[in-house]
């Protein structure tokens, strides 16, 4: 049979399968249909995971496929954060345009840090990311600036448009979910179109190997800038998609505490997956929530040590245990 | 004119003091770098430990200042050599990533205990009589607080150097920075060298957090919120040297106190614009030697 008489849903397989797409990249976007129908109460924590979800998979991107060990990667979320903020409130209210700006931002900031910082190596890298956030805190915090940033105030009182003109953010965040989800939507399909793509896989030799891979004449240094900006350009949106849902932008979205929390999501679910960062993202804010509930700051005793004993047993995350788990059994059925 | 100099003076005094608890917080980060190629965030707990140590001696009531910042410093020894044995161990062979995160998961228990033990309130040691009163020259006015830091960091400092210089425990050190495998190979028992200088650096830090509690007081999210100065230190410094440190840590403790008083509008900017363009000129540290 030649290949005109495929049925059609053969082809769309095949067409997805070269993103790396498969049935199973569905099974969150169910789960989170079924939150809406049977957890209604839980509408506003589900968006604070989608944006939480969308800036783990930002780091996921820079740190699990291009091993550039960023500290910083706050920075982005709160240029987003900012931007999408100072654009409602003296340019537009449409949500949809505040975030593409902010995404403009998010990425314009990777493409001068990343230029900067990723010339580096090893430590003077971490530290680099670090300050640059450190920097951007500090200049949002300055009191040259506080015209502009609100100073430790930060911004809020702006409004934000009506979704496509029609949905409008209600108080009980209807439409803010289904926005976010939209928006996770977008990002962690954009991550898998990237990583799975040629310039996706230059990317992860560069990661196992930049000697080598500069040797097989790879312009290293522009991939990594390039990704820096893709993944800050993501990051930004979450950052734009948090202050758009909040109606508040403060000195914390770009406080360390944010990167840690990433990085603690990241190693939770495995890094260079993808699927580590959404299942990290989603443990990590729905325990840190009851937590935080119970009790703010005996909750850090627990994600210390969990960190700690994370990188002694499990260094691949969840997503590691579980395919060390399937190999397991594959390898006895077959085996037996 | 007459104004400038008492201004410069006093400002001269706060950045050297600022600058010289920096170096004590950094010589043991530095070496721990340097020798063992571990990212330690959780450094600066150590420091704020000792801090807090000393300021649950002191307001005990039964023991002084003086004697209570020995103590201090022996027992945050004591802390940072039985995690060296047990948690850092377990990351020696892992990558950078797996440090960065294990360290951080210090952090955050350090940050926990504190406030759990001493709540979210700033602390500092309460001076003796004779500190809190300036000497003052005509126009121009020291603060004894800050001439006993200085002081006393040079002493330590002093000590350390010579240590380093004449010892033999300080040729196995340094063979140890310089090459970690060739040292290994001619006999040197480098992690047993590198237990004695974590253990020593832990002290040096829980020293200088004694010391500089009212320049930087005590609260739970100390470890991180002095984390980045340092780490500054010993990137702009070159990972491994002393030298390089001492250098570092002075310059960036004067610009961030000469910044931060005649461009108030930027207030902490100027320093991490200083940084970022330091390091981006010589990214292996700017007093770094060639070869490191």
């Amino acid at each position: 049979m030649s290949a005109r008489a495929e049925p059609t849903i053969e082809i769309a397989r095949r067409g997805f399968a070269r993103h790396g797409l498969s049935w199973i990249d569905t099974l969150p976007f169910i789960f989170a249909v079924l939150v809406y129908l049977f957890g209604g109460r839980y509408l506003p924590l589900g968006t604070q995971v989608m944006i939480q979800i969308a800036f783990a998979l930002s780091l996921d991107l820079a740190l699990g496929y291009g091993g550039i060990d960023s500290l910083g990667h706050v920075a982005f979320f709160g240029m987003g954060a900012y931007t999408a903020g100072l654009f409602a409130m003296h340019v537009s209210t449409q949500p949809l345009v505040g975030l593409v700006v902010a995404a403009a931002a998010g990425a314009f900031t990777g493409l001068v840090t990343g230029v900067l910082v990723l010339r580096t190596r090893g430590l003077t890298l971490v530290m680099l990311t670090l300050a640059v956030a450190t920097m951007l805190q500090q200049l949002a915090n300055a009191a040259a600036m506080k015209p502009v940033t609100g100073g430790a105030d930060g911004l809020f009182g702006f409004e934000i448009a009506p979704l496509f003109g029609v949905f409008s953010f209600d108080l009980a965040g209807h439409t803010a979910y289904w926005y976010a989800l939209g928006v996770v939507a977008f990002v962690f399909f954009t991550c898998k179109v990237v990583v799975n793509s040629p310039f996706g896989l230059a990317i992860r030799g560069i990661r196992e190997n930049p000697v080598r891979m500069r040797m097989l004449g790879v312009n290293v240094t522009t991939r990594l800038v390039t990704l820096y900006c893709i993944s800050g350009a993501l990051a930004a949106i979450a950052g734009g998609l948090s202050a758009q849902v909040t109606r508040l932008v403060g000195l914390d979205s770009l406080a360390f505490l944010l990167s840690g929390n990433a990085l603690v999501m990241l190693i939770l679910g495995g890094t260079g997956s993808l699927y580590g960062a959404i299942i990290g993202a989603i443990l990590f804010v729905v325990l840190s929530d009851r937590a935080a509930a119970i009790d703010p700051f005996n909750w850090l005793f627990a994600i210390g040590f969990l960190l700690i004993f994370a990188v002694r047993f499990a260094p691949q995350g969840i997503v590691g245990l579980l395919t060390q788990w399937t190999a397991r059994i594959e390898r006895r059925r077959n085996g037996a | 004119m007459l104004k400038l100099v008492p201004t410069f003076a006093a400002l001269l005094v706060d950045g050297v003091a600022y600058g010289m608890i920096l170096f004590l917080m950094s010589i043991g980060l530095t070496i721990t770098l340097g020798v063992m190629r571990i990212a330690n965030l959780a450094h600066c707990g150590f420091a704020m430990i000792g801090g807090y140590t000393a300021f649950a001696l002191v307001s005990s009531g039964r023991i002084g200042v003086f004697a209570a910042m020995p103590i201090a410093v022996v027992s945050t020894m004591a802390l940072g050599a039985a995690l060296e044995r047990s948690v850092y161990r377990w990351v020696y062979t892992a990558g950078q990533l797996g440090q960065i995160l294990m360290t951080l998961g210090l952090v955050f228990i350090f940050a926990a205990s504190a406030n759990l033990f001493f709540g979210s309130d700033l602390h500092a040691l309460a001076l003796p009589g004779w500190m809190s009163q300036n000497w003052s020259w005509g126009a121009v006015s020291i603060s004894p607080y800050r001439a006993f830091i200085i002081v006393i960091s040079i002493v330590l400092a002093a000590i350390c150097w010579s240590i380093l210089e004449f010892t033999d425990f300080g040729a196995r050190l340094r063979a140890a920075v310089d090459n970690p495998r060739m040292a290994r190979c001619v006999g040197i028992d480098v992690p047993w060298v590198f237990s004695i200088t974590f253990s020593v650096g832990c002290g040096l830090a829980a020293a200088a957090g004694a010391l500089g509690t009212q320049i930087m007081p005590l609260e739970p999210w100390y470890a991180l919120e002095y984390l980045v100065p340092l780490l500054m230190v010993v990137a702009v410094g070159g990972l491994g040297s002393l030298k390089g440190s001492f250098y570092a840590a002075l310059t960036l403790g004067l610009i961030d106190t000469f910044g931060r008083y005649y461009i108030p509008a930027a207030g902490a900017f100027v320093i991490y614009l200083a940084v970022v363009a330091l390091l981006l000129w010589r990214p292996q540290g700017v007093f770094a030697r060639a070869s490191a």
